[in-house]
């Protein structure tokens, strides 16, 4: 089965503190730890896993800059076959649709059975996959924690829904699927294995590659447009235990032993 | 303006909570124009729906299509692309439905879309103005949104506060005529429930709950033995489960359990809404994180700045220290 990723490179928020900077435009990113977005690297995993049951080869690709290759190497480093570094001027500023886009011109250069993404990554909405998969005109499913290969091109998957229940579906290939954390216990990736590819040569497509109309990417063909961030007032917000650990203990104690937390 | 429709979650004849919430989020796109409910389904559930609308919507668009008796998003797109208007706005319920529909629906109905918004500041020219977060809620961010072509916009639960009013009386027009053969490359099969843990957290009076911020797998014990000292149980957040150190029995939230203890206990848990989701019943919530400015602190009644694999020892001893003196106050004769 030959599996396409799409994977983000993201600020790391186990890693980060996540804060405005002094323009109150923008977060602060001088600082900012970056790592592939959580739920990519389950995707990774879960390709790899299938791969391993039924052959086939795992692409991870990422809509970035030069500095979005780490990522791809990570991937790379857990046992990804190629990775695909997809960077224009012409690409940057595009918003969901956008990059669904462009991930689509991409998709029709090669023969994909299963395309996956991350359920979500961090600072983003957890809709490339949908709309890709429409523009594919290929079915779809969210939030998916277990894939089963079945014969005549088909899996058996299942999705996440309310109160920790799972929905059975049957799928047919090719299919897009957002995969959810949990899925899988994603592979530990060690400073030799990321040696290991640091020369594997990743190639860049842009426009001319990819026969994307610069006309439908991009800012300037962004629907959606984040215009700032910002930090919601605090509203009522927690009364905040001050003091030695001592006396916080001593506050918190008298608290929960009016508030029935003693039982 | 656009007409605005309102797509109904609903699930053994009742209609989800969002139903009452989106006519809230529908008026401050435009004040001036009653949202229309659409409603997908088969048989007698789908009628006891729309009946129920009737009190909230002027009008129920019904969709009786016998493939729709499960709500196999892939079926429910094409049907709404059958019956909605070209450049409507469609808001969607952003739970586990709304997040398998809507970005394809989007672009099938050519149509821009945002997810998970929280707050709606209004139309200007052919621009929408929305609120939504980022980063597990540490951060907002204002976003425009162009509705020239329509939209789909999906409205985080809970964020639009339903409001009394007098029944609306509306009438349910019935649009599956104008729905062709529904079939999908995507098969609903079963639905499995949640499997029963060791201990039913849905149940406790109190709960000592833990996030990303116990670290390690061997740090879960600082957990148990607080929770042993209060009589309390353990449950977690969503990374805890997902780094399989503890049972998905023991996650609270939208994709785990709606618990109602009296007083809850998050400790390393930055506070997602999709955690907070499953926390009813307002309980005294008390957070301790490092961060201060973890968004669990904005939701919390008592908040305290600490590592928690420092805090939660000290205080389990202090727990113990109570107990003997208050059980030897209840020996003395």
């Amino acid at each position: 089965m030959e599996i396409l990723v799409c994977a983000k490179r993201v600020p790391d928020t186990s890693e980060n503190e996540i804060e405005l900077n002094s323009a109150g435009n923008d977060i602060e990113r001088d600082e900012l730890v970056y790592s592939v977005n959580e739920p990519d690297n389950y995707a990774v995993e879960e390709a790899l896993q299938i791969v391993d049951r039924a052959g086939g080869h795992v692409t991870v690709v990422t809509v970035g800059g030069d500095e979005d290759e780490e990522i791809l190497r990570r991937e790379m480093a857990m046992g990804a076959h190629h990775g695909v570094l997809i960077s224009d001027d012409a690409f940057s500023g595009s918003d969901g649709r956008g990059i669904a886009a462009i991930l689509k011109a991409f998709v029709q250069t090669g023969h994909y059975d299963l395309i996956l993404t991350g359920v979500q990554a961090d600072d983003g909405c957890a809709q490339v996959g949908g709309m890709l998969a429409a523009m594919l005109d290929y079915p779809f499913a969210s939030l998916v924690t277990s894939i089963e290969v079945l014969e005549g091109r088909k899996l058996k998957i299942g999705r996440e829904i309310e109160g920790g229940s799972k929905e059975i579906n049957a799928i047919d290939l090719p299919c897009v699927l957002s995969i959810q954390t949990g899925i899988n216990e994603p592979r530990y990736v060690g400073m030799r294995g990321i040696r290991q590819v640091a020369s594997v040569p990743i190639p860049t497509l842009g426009v001319p590659e990819l026969g994307v109309d610069p006309e439908t990417v991009g800012e300037a063909a962004a629907k959606v447009t984040r215009l700032d961030y910002f930090v919601p007032p605090a509203g009522r917000g927690a009364e905040m235990l001050q003091g030695s650990r001592e006396e916080t203990i001593d506050k918190l104690m008298d608290l929960l032993k009016a508030k029935g937390g003693l039982n | 303006m656009a007409r605005i429709f309102a797509y109904i979650v609903h699930k053994g004849g009742v209609a989800d909570d969002s139903a009452a919430e989106l006519p809230v989020a529908a008026a401050k796109v435009d004040a001036a124009q009653p949202p229309t409910a659409i409603v997908t389904g088969w048989g007698a559930d789908l009628d006891a729906v729309c009946d129920t609308l009737r009190a909230t919507y002027a009008e129920v668009w019904k969709i009786a299509k016998e493939p729709l008796a499960y709500p196999n998003a892939e079926l429910v797109r094409k049907a709404l692309v059958s019956v909605l208007p070209q450049k409507s706005i469609l808001l969607v319920p952003h739970a586990h439905f709304g997040v398998d529909l809507s970005p394809g629906l989007s672009i099938r109905m050519d149509a821009s879309y945002v997810p998970d918004v929280m707050e709606i500041e209004g139309v200007d020219g052919t621009s929408l103005k929305l609120v939504r977060q980022e980063f597990g809620g540490q951060v907002s961010t204002h976003v425009r949104c162009d509705i020239s072509a329509g939209a789909v916009i999906n409205i985080r639960p809970g964020a639009f506060r339903p409001q009394e009013v007098a029944s609306a009386g509306g009438q349910v027009v019935d649009k599956s005529g104008e729905v062709g053969n529904l079939t999908s490359r995507r098969r609903y099969l079963e639905t499995i429930a949640a499997e029963a843990g060791d201990v039913d957290i849905s149940k406790q009076q109190v709960l000592v709950s833990i996030g990303r911020g116990i670290q390690e797998q061997e740090n879960i014990a600082i957990a148990e033995e607080l929770a042993e000292a209060l009589g309390a149980a353990v449950s977690c957040s969503r990374p805890v489960v997902d780094a399989k150190w503890l049972d998905k029995s023991r996650q609270v939230g939208s994709s785990g359990q709606t618990v109602r203890p009296k007083v809850y206990l998050a400790c390393g848990i930055s506070g997602s809404f999709q955690h907070l989701a499953g926390i009813k019943g307002n309980p005294f919530l008390v957070a301790i994180n490092k961060n201060p400015k973890a968004p669990i602190f904005r939701v919390a009644d008592v908040g305290v700045v600490a590592d928690i694999l420092e805090f939660l020892p000290e205080l389990t001893t202090r727990v113990r220290e109570e107990r003997c003196v208050s059980g030897s106050e209840r020996r003395r004769p």
